[in-house]
Parts: C-alpha cells; structure tokens; sequence
C-alpha cells in the first residue's frame, strides 16, 4: 500500500514537472535546442573562440576551466574552504572518540601486492589531472580527489601503513596559503582579487593560461592532502597528545 | 544511435535507483549505487560533460562506495564478540 502511495506521488510529481516545462509558454528547451545567443555563457564562449582576438582572454584552453578558475577564482576558493571546514570537523569527532578504530577485516596477500602496482599509476594520473587542467578536461578537485582515493587503497591494503603522515598537514596549510597569496599579488599588481598577472603564453602549452595551472596545481594538492587527511582522521580516530 | 544510448542508460539509471532504495542487504545497495554513479558517468559524456563526468568518476563511484563499504565492514551485530 505504501508502495503504491509512493509510485503514484512520484508519477504526479514527474508528470507536474514535464507538462509544466515542455509546455507551450515554457522556455526550456529540450537538450541541445537551446541557442546559446540568449544566455551568459554566449560571452563566456565568445572571449575564447572569438577568431577576430589574437588569443583568448584567459589564455586557457579548456573554457570550463578559464571560468571555474580565472573569472569565477573567488568562488573556487570558498569550495576549498568549504572542504578544509568539513576535514576541521572530522578531526574534531576523531579528538571525541579517542580510540583506535580496530578493523574486523584484514587485507588478503592479493589486495596488498596488487596495491603496491597500482597505487603509483592512480597518483601520476591524479597529478597529471589536475597539472593539465586548463587544457584538458578535469582539473584540481578531481585530481585532488584521485590523489586522496590512493591513499584510500594504501590504507585499506596494509596494517602497517595506518600512520598519519604529519607532512599532508603542512602540505595542505602551505596550499591553502599560496592560493591567498596569488590573490593577494593580483590584488596589488591588476587591482583585483585573483589578477591574472601572469602572461598567458601560447594556447595549447603546458605553461600558458597565466595563474590558472598555478591556481589548479595548488587546489590539487590542498585537495589531495586534505582527502588523505580526512581519511587518516576517520582511520586512526586519535589525537596525538 | 547516441540518443538510443541515452535512452537506456536514462532507464537503467532510474532501474538501479529503485533497486538501491529496495535491496534488502545494505552491501547491494552500496554497489547499485555505485553502478548508478558509473552509468552518470556515461550519460555526463554523452550529454558532452567531461569536467562533471570526471569529477563523478572520481568521487560518485570511487570514493563514495569505498567510504560505504569500509563503513559497513566496521559495524556491528547487535549479538557480535569483541
């Protein structure tokens, strides 16, 4: 009975929805009929595939990017403050438990050889995730996140390795500060917060797209450290006193 | 033929949905959802989205379930020694 309630709650709802969008009066388009000439991305477009400019504005390959990164940078950094919050609670709850998580489940001779193969080949394509973000697609947050499902496997496939590397920590807060840093010499130098005032290079180049690759190079890394650390937290569950 | 891919991807998206919330056993559930993040995956490329199908890689079908599943190996019977 329930189960019925429920079908038939989900099947107005979704019925509601699609007459209401598609109908006559609606704006919204179905997939891939919206002409982009009515929205904000038109310009975002425009600035970096405009044949009359030399180069793009931002110098960046990948336009996603050029926005995520260049024109949106403030926001990015309030993501990664976001994240670094959510690891200062999971420290805090490990500080609460105080006690050593004992894991039921001890890793096979399969898991624990296959790990040492694998785990280099994650973290170089982590690493190469988020060096080649402003021209490929990817970027910081998933190479970051790549970089910290590595250390996943690490700790999942050996007892020994439950150690909480101290140098994620500094790695992170050296991270967290350079990104402020960059914002603060674009402030001094272009009178913005998040200048790029590095000059763009040659499109398609590995060191083009001025601050963008060293704005990504560094979310990767706070990224990745963070994720370990939020792991290492959730594993060992102790504070060092 | 990328519409008829689509398709079925849409409909096998929303058949392992119900089968993540009905699945008796919690470890089913973990892996359906798992499933359902990969086929997302292959809908963010077909709807022309690398960046977001990426970032689902990494974090929708990897380390969400492995943070599932390292959960549910942890937990206890309520009748279970030490």
């Amino acid at each position: 009975m329930k189960k019925i309630i429920a079908i038939l709650l989900t099947v107005a709802v979704a019925l509601f929805v699609f007459t209401n969008l598609y109908s006559g009066d609606s704006d919204f388009k179905a997939f891939g009929e919206k002409s982009l000439e009515e929205t904000v991305s038109k310009e975002f477009v425009n600035k970096t595939v405009d044949p009359q400019r030399v180069q793009p504005e931002t110098g960046s390959a990948n336009i996603v990017t050029s926005i995520v990164v260049n024109y949106r940078g403030f926001d990015t950094m309030g993501e990664v403050t976001v994240l670094f919050v959510s690891a200062l609670g999971v420290a805090l709850l490990g500080g609460v438990l105080r006690k050593k998580v004992t894991f039921r489940y001890k890793p096979g001779f399969i898991i624990n050889q296959g790990m040492k193969i694998i785990v280099g080949i994650i973290l170089i394509s982590g690493i190469y995730i988020f060096v080649h973000g402003h021209l490929t697609p990817g970027g910081g947050f998933p190479g970051g996140a790549m970089i910290g499902s590595a250390f996943l496997l690490m700790y999942l496939s050996d007892d020994k390795f439950r150690t909480r590397i101290a140098a994620f920590k500094v790695l992170e807060g050296l991270a967290g500060s350079l990104i402020m840093i960059v914002g603060l010499v674009g402030l001094s130098t272009g009178g913005y917060f998040l200048y790029n005032f590095l000059p763009n290079g040659e499109i398609g180049q590995l060191l083009s797209a001025g601050i963008v690759p060293v704005l990504y190079v560094l979310v990767g890394l706070k990224v990745g450290s963070e994720v370990s650390n939020i792991l290492g937290d959730f594993f060992i569950g102790e504070v060092e006193e | 033929m990328i519409e008829i891919i689509g398709v079925i991807t849409g409909a096998l998206i929303i058949v392992f949905g119900i089968l993540a919330v009905e699945s008796k056993k919690l470890i089913n559930s973990v892996v359906y959802l798992s499933l359902l993040s990969l086929l997302s995956v292959l809908s963010f490329i077909i709807m022309k989205a690398p960046d977001v199908a990426i970032t689902e890689a990494v974090i929708g079908s990897g380390l969400v379930t492995f943070l599932f599943i390292i959960t549910l190996m942890q937990d206890k019977k309520a009748g279970d020694k030490k």
